[in-house]
């Protein structure tokens, strides 16, 4: 299977009368916009607002980052069993509104997290600081259960990145990258001499907004299995969840797993990247038992010599984490972790919540517990009114003059697990 | 001008060998020895005002006794900051230093460094207790010893923040410290699956910890008999959370009198724990902390008796290091009691 990504660079977002992509600027039609995202009976409003690299502007709570991507040639389109048809996607060509994103945010209390600082200090921490933003508040009408208005937000989200992406649908690209997933078979004829690597991506799927969806279906719903890399990067995997923003992969994480770009980038020259093993993190030992003898299974089942595991989450995954790792190495495949540690506030404490000898070569993203001070900034897009209660703030959190003193938890991707960023910790 | 005092052994000190080690604890002005290439490493920025040099088996084999003089010989040039050695890979030196360095740190709060290779006994003794840096295994490192020792020295006595150890080079010493690396998580994850495919030393950035794994007692004699006790990390606590124990990362746990609690109900018992889904926990507390099935046992006469206190904290994203200590106290009182078994329930 193969893909051409084709990268149209954005240095700019704005509003405008007609929705356009011209010279790295995205013009967004507000009002037409409005009016396919309110066409779900479920939300009574949206706002727009724009936060762009280097501004003093807060966007809080943040429930999903989304890139703009579309569908030039090959079969299916975006978020293939969400919005488009669940046909098979990621091969052909798509385009990528690279620099920009979505990002929603709205109020599901007491569940609602993440922060995204486009300045200052926070602004280190989360990679979303350093693109042209579409923020959206949509809120939902009266009365709406949490699971259902989760899901009106969720697809909101897709609508407006599919809206932006659909604009791109025309133009020439700046820059194009091709990336190619051979059988198995050819694989090995291609590549007899290069060691064999499979990416296990373990997915958060522990309930309401600790979801994933693959295709269209709940991954608490799947059983382990194999999927092309480039299916990822049109979008067949996309996120429901954001509690602990530190930890979990947006969409946009998905869109651009840095995982399979890295591997993709030694294909051919020191691995023969195989493909891809997605793996969920139930809450029952059964689910997880099940998972990772899957896990295991496929990743012998394809033949490799080793694997990289990404972890979602922290606490009861790190048990799904270490099942996939003791039983992959247990079959004789090596593996290298990554993850993240939750070590207290002065990184005095144990890690991880599970451990086992085997699991010998980790990565981590950093300590999630470390505190951070981030001063007040100019703007808030969404309800500050929250830093107390979502996890990572505290009784306190929110001083009076506007600053905050977190955990690194509250800053979406601070610390994510598929090794998107530099920070660490030793 | 940051005022240095410096420890040094017989060897270093130009005494002697082997020969020499049993010389007691001597004050020398100025730099001596491995003290001139540090001096020179500060610039002006600090200045070695003494050098206490003291011999490897006098210190070892009076311990107290050479720790209490070396201890007052640094006292008295009230210094702001204190080295020890380095060591290298000579066993007692590397204890005396790590002993030394962390009583000057703990004891007269002077910021204090020590270094050594790694495989000095001195280094697990004392690595977790005060900055030792990494060396290599003879004098000969003595120059990249320096290298790393001066600049970290340097920021302790003028109160700097202290990276990670994968920064200042001083040894992991159990206090995880973040920073940003120069490679995205991804790609040092394919560079170290690469070198273990390969055969190659790979060094993983979080070792893993050794987990208490816990054998159970040998089972009770006669259950019949035996005084029963529950504990729970389910957060389960009489209504309205009186002991404020936290929904996550729990500072504490609460001790609760079930003398003649024969249930526990949706008006008397509810669950503080944040990270479940509390709806059945909070309609029935059972579910968690089985009193009503044990009392049931009790009036069968299946166990001796239900302890009259339970214990309960909430586990989630609780610091290991606040469990254990609430477990040591909860255990105490339990023991104390006279209880025979423990029920310990989770969520």
């Amino acid at each position: 299977m193969k893909l051409e990504l084709g990268y149209i660079y954005i240095k700019d977002i704005q509003f405008g009368e007609t929705s356009k992509v011209e010279n790295g600027i995205i013009y967004v039609n507000k009002d037409e916009l409005k009016s396919i995202i309110l066409e779900d009976q479920n939300l009574k409003s949206v706002e727009f607002d724009l936060a762009k690299p280097g501004e003093s502007v807060r966007i809080t709570p943040v429930k999903d980052v989304i890139e703009p991507r579309v569908k030039v040639e090959g079969p299916g389109g975006i978020f293939p069993g969400m919005l488009s048809k669940v046909e098979t996607v990621g091969s052909g060509k798509t385009n990528v509104l690279k620099g920009a994103a979505v990002v929603t945010t709205g109020k599901i209390v007491g569940f609602q997290e993440g922060i995204i600082d486009m300045t200052g200090p926070g602004a280190e921490y989360t990679p979303f600081s350093k693109l042209n933003n579409l923020v959206m508040i949509c809120e939902p009408i009266d009365g709406l259960k949490q699971p259902e208005h989760e899901k009106a937000l969720r697809f909101a989200g897709y609508k407006a990145a599919a809206y932006l992406g659909e604009l791109a649908k025309n133009i020439t690209p700046d820059e194009t990258e091709t990336f190619e997933t051979l059988s198995v078979t050819e694989g090995m004829k291609a590549y007899p001499e290069l060691p064999r690597v499979a990416y296990v991506l373990m997915l958060q799927t522990q309930g309401l907004l600790h979801d994933t969806y693959v295709y269209g279906v709940d991954a608490k719903r799947i059983i382990s299995t194999l999927i092309y890399p480039t299916e990822i990067m049109d979008g067949a995997i996309v996120s429901g969840n954001c509690v602990s923003a530190c930890d979990k992969n947006t969409t946009y994480h998905h869109l651009n797993n840095p995982v399979i770009h890295d591997l993709f980038e030694q294909h051919g020259k020191t691995l023969n990247f195989v493909g891809v093993i997605i793996t969920n993190e139930n809450v029952y030992l059964a689910d997880k038992e099940r998972s990772s003898n899957w896990s295991s299974k496929l990743a012998e089942f394809l033949g490799v010599d080793g694997v990289i595991i990404s972890q979602e989450g922290f606490g009861n995954p790190d048990t799904d984490l270490i099942m996939n790792c003791k039983k992959i190495e247990a079959k004789g495949i090596k593996t290298v972790i990554i993850t993240d540690e939750y070590a207290g506030r002065d990184g005095s404490s144990q890690s991880l919540a599970d451990a086992d000898v085997s699991a010998n070569a980790v990565v981590t993203g950093g300590n999630a517990n470390e505190v951070i001070n981030l001063p007040k900034l100019d703007k808030v897009i969404g309800h500050i009114n929250y830093v107390d209660i979502i996890a990572g703030g505290f009784d306190g959190s929110l001083h009076e003059d506007g600053s905050i003193t977190v955990e690194l938890q509250v800053i979406t991707g601070a610390t994510n697990e598929m090794g998107f960023n530099k920070l660490s910790a030793r | 001008m940051i005022k240095v005092v410096q420890y040094i052994n017989q060897f270093f000190a130009n005494v002697g060998g082997e020969e020499m080690a049993h010389i007691p604890a001597e004050i020398r002005e100025g730099h001596v020895g491995p003290g001139l290439a540090f001096q020179q490493a500060f610039k002006d920025e600090a200045e070695i005002v003494a050098t206490i040099v003291c011999g490897d088996s006098y210190f070892n084999e009076n311990l107290d006794k050479a720790k209490a003089e070396v201890l007052a010989m640094v006292k008295q040039y009230n210094p702001d900051l204190f080295i020890a050695g380095p060591a290298f890979n000579a066993g007692r030196y590397g204890v005396a230093c790590g002993t030394i360095a962390a009583a000057v740190k703990e004891e007269l709060g002077i910021p204090s460094i020590t270094g050594m290779y790694k495989e000095n006994p001195g280094a697990d003794m004392f690595k977790n207790k005060v900055y030792m840096v990494s060396t290599k295994n003879s004098a000969a490192g003595m120059r990249d010893a320096v290298k790393k020792m001066a600049p970290l020295a340097l920021k302790l006595a003028k109160g700097e923040k202290i990276g990670s150890s994968a920064e200042e080079g001083y040894m992991p010493n159990g206090i995880r410290v973040n920073f940003f690396e120069k490679e995205r998580g991804s790609k040092r994850a394919v560079g170290m699956l690469l070198k273990k495919l390969a055969g190659k030393e790979f060094e993983t950035e979080f070792p893993m910890p050794d987990f208490d794994r816990v054998d159970p007692n040998p089972a009770v004699k006669d259950i019949t008999k035996a005084k029963i006790a529950l504990v729970t990390s389910g957060g389960i606590v009489p209504k309205g959370n009186p002991d404020h124990i936290e929904s996550s990362s729990a500072s504490k746990y609460g001790e609760y009198d079930i003398e003649g609690v024969m249930d526990l109900t949706e008006e008397t018992f509810e669950t503080a724990h944040g990270g479940y889904d509390p709806i059945y926990a909070n309609a029935d507390s059972d579910r968690v902390l089985p009193v009503d099935i044990l009392r049931d046992l009790e009036k069968e006469g299946k166990i001796g008796s239900l302890y009259r206190y339970y214990y309960s904290t909430v586990g989630n994203g609780t610091a290991v290091k606040s469990a254990k200590a609430f477990a040591a106290e909860i255990g105490k009182k339990l023991k104390a009691d006279g209880v025979d078994a423990v029920i310990l329930t989770s969520t």
